[in-house]
């Protein structure tokens, strides 16, 4: 008894003492953290940063917030004694947020690659945010598929390859008289699940949401940068309400999945769908070949694999291009170390410009980049990426911007994704979405 | 008059009361002022007045529905956790064989975390809803009673014992009387049983109450608030409001200290009415 | 005592209630061996030829969450905090019962009242004090556990400190104890069943714990929560496989904590709560 006493006392004493000392708990501060925004690359981040080490003995350390948890994960890392050294924003709403922690790197080598300087993000004189990637969404679809609708006798559609599809009106067509067949075609509905569990929605609150936004504001005389013009927008007249509910009812009424049902998929049940040829087309961007290549089983061909653009029916869409544009600036923490800050800049440069770097960006993260420090041919060879530099070279289209980094707020995108979500399930009337829409952009921006 | 145990109060009290002026009485305190500001890192509050309150009720039409969503479910599942708890309680006091056994098995889900225990039955949920082509967040009523079936999985047990030993310390020759006066089952139950067990039933009440209203882990894993944040309890959507919501950090921080305000006059509340009948008794 | 027909009656009913009990766990330890697409839409069917794939997705699951530094981590902190609240909590409630003044009655009614606060009242500032102190990591969070459980554990080791009667400490003093000695050597073995039960709620707590350790230590050191809730909230491919084989993981110790200890756990509920 009175040596397990007197344990106890000793353990207790070390306790207090090892509380008392400063230096017990205090962990060192990393030269470089990086808070990745991308969770599908978070295995490559850690190769990378292997290497960098390897290479150069500087320690990367890389966290990856989970999905849609990116502004939340930097609140709280932000404040900590070892904050990120390497962040992102989103693009203006971001930098809007998070200017008191973006440091000017107008003088950094990284500003100095981008091909168009009027990319970054620019306040007062100042660079704050540099775009490091360009990626572009549409109607993902496998060929092979299509080509065994092409080839039934009884279509009834007179089109014979989808690059003819052009328009809303032929994609509807085809897509319905796809469903009538889906038996013969092998597939379980013609698009994968509208996924609208929580925080897997983005797909339509943000991306679909940025067409019939986009050209409203473009008909405003705003072409010049209608994101810009969507900023200092107190309002919405939402003009095009109708054309986003054809496309989405498109989706929904000739999917894998039953209306109810939706609410609880995600993007990576609707990309293992399409991956496993239960569906034919998908609507995602080219960061989602790796979610489809990755899938075990996996039945599509990467030489089927293309892309169409999202036509809904808005007047003078022939010609429209994919969506292409950006929601990745990296800033520098203001208020990290001076060493950290520039180690952080060389983790960065080496990554862009090296060519063991340019390796991992091109072939591992399947990035294409802004930067001039990559050649023409120095490009991602997955299907997708190869789609969207197509559409990036083509002169007879017309691509659409990313304007979606001015819709007003996050809550605003999750309040769009509920809607429509209790639309699917019968809750509401489109009418009810159109008229939150409206309210939510006025009163989010007031 | 030189209490010696005087000279100890740095080994005795400081460590606890260190730790609990930084984890508790600072935040605490810093929390009820940060709710009158402005802020978004802390240093950068600015005084506001009360108008982060007035914006909980007002620009924010998330915080009034959660509340109400709270108060329906605490009022389930308090009650079917109480009755459902204390009718297993009145069977494993019986002479039914292998009591301990079963009482083992009920206590059992208590001890697995929220988190844990939200993912194990939106499997089961979902698995169910399936058949029928629903899924959890088709509907929020689903939501809803799937929230109230897991508590009352989680803490019937833990109830439960309490009511056992409640059971337990009623003498037994005070029962023996009643039956002897010629007292029904009925009668015993409600003019011996309960009234004695009055302080185990004011326990599990004030833990079954303040529990389902601070509600967070199985909330988030189970439904996190789908659809349309009609199955966000307020803890839940003062989270959400804090972390997820730029500029409306004070608003969060509002949205908590009346938060705390309702749990705790609900606590002295029900604590001061169980309490009078327990003296009656 | 003969078992009546009527309790006969009981038994039955409640072997159906146990097997509600246990069904949950049940499920989830089936699917943990099925192929993770034939989970969600046929969790109540039995592993098939075509569906079983043995421990793979245990396999997945731990590598992907990184569970095995996760169940270190949580035994890390959860072991030491509960450590440090069942030492240090005693000896506070000890002095504050013994010493009577307006500072100890101000302390112990702060402490009964921090119980009923909920903690998003305290999240963010705490968190926020946490960082500048540098308390965000797994040694610091002990020491914001000791003040989280202060609380509940002064309140239930004075309830009992107030029975124990003053003439065994005298005895003691006269003894030549000092008084460091006297409490552990006299008092701390009375109050060992409470210290058991002390231990215990805070262990059952601290284990499961989410956002307390999310908010201060998780992005750099999951625990079990933390690692499970980003296996399903992050890295957008749910894989339900991985996630049944994760929850499964996480219920065998607290089932093995529970069969090993239960006597006590279930004797402690008892008495806390009497206590209460």
């Amino acid at each position: 008894m009175k040596q397990k006493i007197l344990a106890l006392v000793v353990a207790m004493l070390s306790a207090i003492s090892c509380l008392s000392l400063a230096g017990c708990g205090e962990k060192t501060k990393s030269s470089v953290y990086f808070l990745n925004f991308k969770p599908e690359s978070a295995t490559v981040y850690e190769e990378i940063a292997e290497k960098y080490k390897q290479e150069t003995g500087v320690e990367v350390k890389v966290v990856t917030a989970a999905a849609n948890n990116y502004e939340q994960t930097l609140k709280s890392e932000i404040a900590k004694s070892d904050a990120p050294t390497i962040f992102q924003v989103n693009g203006p709403v971001g930098y809007d947020t998070w200017d008191d922690y973006c440091l000017d790197i107008k003088d950094s080598k990284l500003y100095s690659f981008l091909s168009d300087k009027d990319l970054a993000i620019k306040d007062d004189g100042g660079v704050y945010a540099v775009p490091y990637v360009v990626e572009g969404y549409g109607i993902i679809y496998n060929d092979e598929i299509m080509k065994r609708y092409f080839a039934l006798p009884n279509k009834k559609t007179d089109i014979t390859t989808a690059e003819e599809i052009d328009s809303f009106e032929k994609l509807k067509a085809v897509v319905e008289d796809m469903t009538a067949n889906k038996e013969k075609l092998g597939i379980k509905g013609v698009f994968a699940s509208t996924s609208l569990a929580t925080g897997e929605d983005w797909r339509w609150q943000t991306h679909l949401l940025n067409i019939p936004l986009y050209h409203e504001f473009k008909e405003m005389g705003n072409d010049i940068d209608v994101a810009l013009s969507m900023l200092d927008a107190d309002e919405v007249t939402y003009k095009y309400s109708k054309n986003f509910e054809n496309l989405f009812d498109l989706y929904i009424n000739n999917s894998v999945t039953s209306k109810n049902l939706l609410g609880s998929k995600s993007v990576a049940d609707s990309m293992a769908e399409f991956a496993l040829g239960d569906a034919a087309m998908v609507q995602n961007g080219n960061w989602a070949w790796s979610q489809i290549s990755g899938v075990k089983g996996n039945t599509v061909k990467a030489s089927d694999i293309k892309m169409l653009p999202l036509y809904m029916g808005i007047e003078g869409e022939k010609g429209q291009g994919i969506c292409i544009g950006t929601e990745n600036y990296f800033a520098i923490n203001k208020n990290a170390d001076k060493e950290q800050q520039e180690a952080s800049l060389k983790f960065l440069e080496w990554l862009f410009s090296s060519e063991t770097g340019k390796k991992y960006v091109t072939e591992s993260l399947g990035f294409i980049t802004p930067f001039n420090t990559f050649s023409e041919n120095e490009l991602p060879d997955d299907p997708l990426a190869k789609e969207i530099s197509r559409y990036m070279k083509d002169e007879s289209v017309e691509n659409i911007p990313w304007a979606f980094s001015a819709f007003p707020s996050d809550a605003f995108k999750k309040d769009v994704g509920s809607a429509l979500l209790d639309y699917v399930q019968g809750e509401k009337k489109w009418e009810d979405v159109k008229k939150i829409i409206q309210d939510k952009w006025k009163s989010e921006r007031s | 008059m030189n209490n010696p145990i005087k000279r100890w109060f740095p080994i005795f009290v400081i460590p606890t009361l260190v730790a609990f002026l930084i984890s508790f009485v600072i935040p605490f305190i810093s929390g009820i002022l940060l709710s009158f500001t402005e802020f978004r890192t802390v240093s950068d509050a600015q005084f506001v007045g009360i108008s982060n309150y007035i914006k909980a009720f007002t620009q924010d039409s998330t915080f009034l529905s959660s509340l109400w969503f709270t108060v329906r479910f605490a009022l389930v599942s308090v009650a079917s956790i109480n009755i459902f708890a204390f009718l297993l309680a009145l069977m494993l006091t019986r002479t039914v064989p292998a009591t301990k056994l079963f009482r083992t098995v009920f206590f059992m889900p208590n001890l697995i975390g929220g988190i844990v225990l939200g993912y194990i039955w939106q499997v089961i949920i979902n698995g169910v809803l399936y058949r029928f082509n629903y899924s959890i967040t088709s509907n929020s009523a689903f939501g809803f009673w799937g929230l109230v079936i897991m508590m009352n999985w989680q803490m019937i047990g833990y109830v439960m014992i309490i009511y056992i030993a409640g059971i337990q310390n009623i003498p037994n020759d005070i029962i023996e009387a009643s039956r002897v006066d010629g007292a029904g089952p009925f009668t015993t139950l409600f003019r011996v049983i309960i009234p004695s067990v009055m302080p185990s039933i004011t326990i599990c009440l004030f833990l079954t109450i303040t529990n389902s209203f601070k509600m967070f882990d199985q909330n988030l894993s189970l439904t996190a608030g789908a659809p349309a944040n009609r199955t966000q309890m307020v803890a839940l959507d003062i989270y959400n409001t804090f972390y997820s919501r730029t500029g409306y950090e004070g608003v969060g921080q509002a949205k908590a200290v009346i938060f705390f305000l309702i749990v705790a006059i609900i606590a002295f509340v029900q604590l001061r009415i169980t309490g009078k009948k327990e003296e009656e008794a | 005592m003969k078992t009546s027909s009527f309790d006969k009656f009981l038994f039955v009913i409640l072997i159906i209630l146990s097997a509600f009990f246990i069904f949950p766990v049940f499920i989830v330890l089936i699917n943990s061996f099925k192929l993770k697409f034939s989970i969600a839409a046929t969790p109540f069917m039995l592993p098939t030829d075509e569906t079983f794939i043995g421990i793979e997705n245990y396999i997945e699951g731990v590598n992907n969450t990184g569970f095995l530094s996760a169940f270190g981590w949580s035994l890390f902190v959860t072991v030491l905090s509960v450590a440090a609240i069942t030492i240090f909590t005693p000896m506070t409630a000890w002095y504050i019962i013994r010493v009577k003044n307006a500072f100890t009655s101000i302390l112990y009614y702060s402490l009964v009242f921090s119980m009923i606060v909920p903690f998003q009242m305290v999240m963010f500032t705490m968190s926020k004090t946490a960082n500048v102190l540098r308390l965000d990591n797994p040694i610091g969070i002990i020491f914001i556990y000791l003040g989280f459980g202060a609380g509940l554990s002064v309140f239930m080791f004075s309830g009992f400190i107030k029975n124990v009667p003053l003439g065994i400490e005298e005895a003691a003093t006269i003894d030549g104890c000092n008084t460091l000695e006297l409490f552990w050597r006299v008092v701390f073995p009375i109050l060992k069943p409470t210290a058991i039960t002390v231990a215990i709620l805070n262990t059952m707590w601290i284990w499961n714990d989410y956002l307390l350790p999310y908010l201060v230590i998780g992005n750099d050191y999951k625990t079990i929560p933390i690692a499970i809730q980003y296996l399903k909230g992050g890295y957008g491919s749910v894989d339900m496989g991985a996630l049944m084989a994760m929850l499964m993981l996480s219920i065998i110790p607290v089932i093995i904590f529970y069969l090993s200890s239960q006597k006590y756990i279930i004797k402690g509920v008892a008495s806390g709560a009497i206590k209460g």
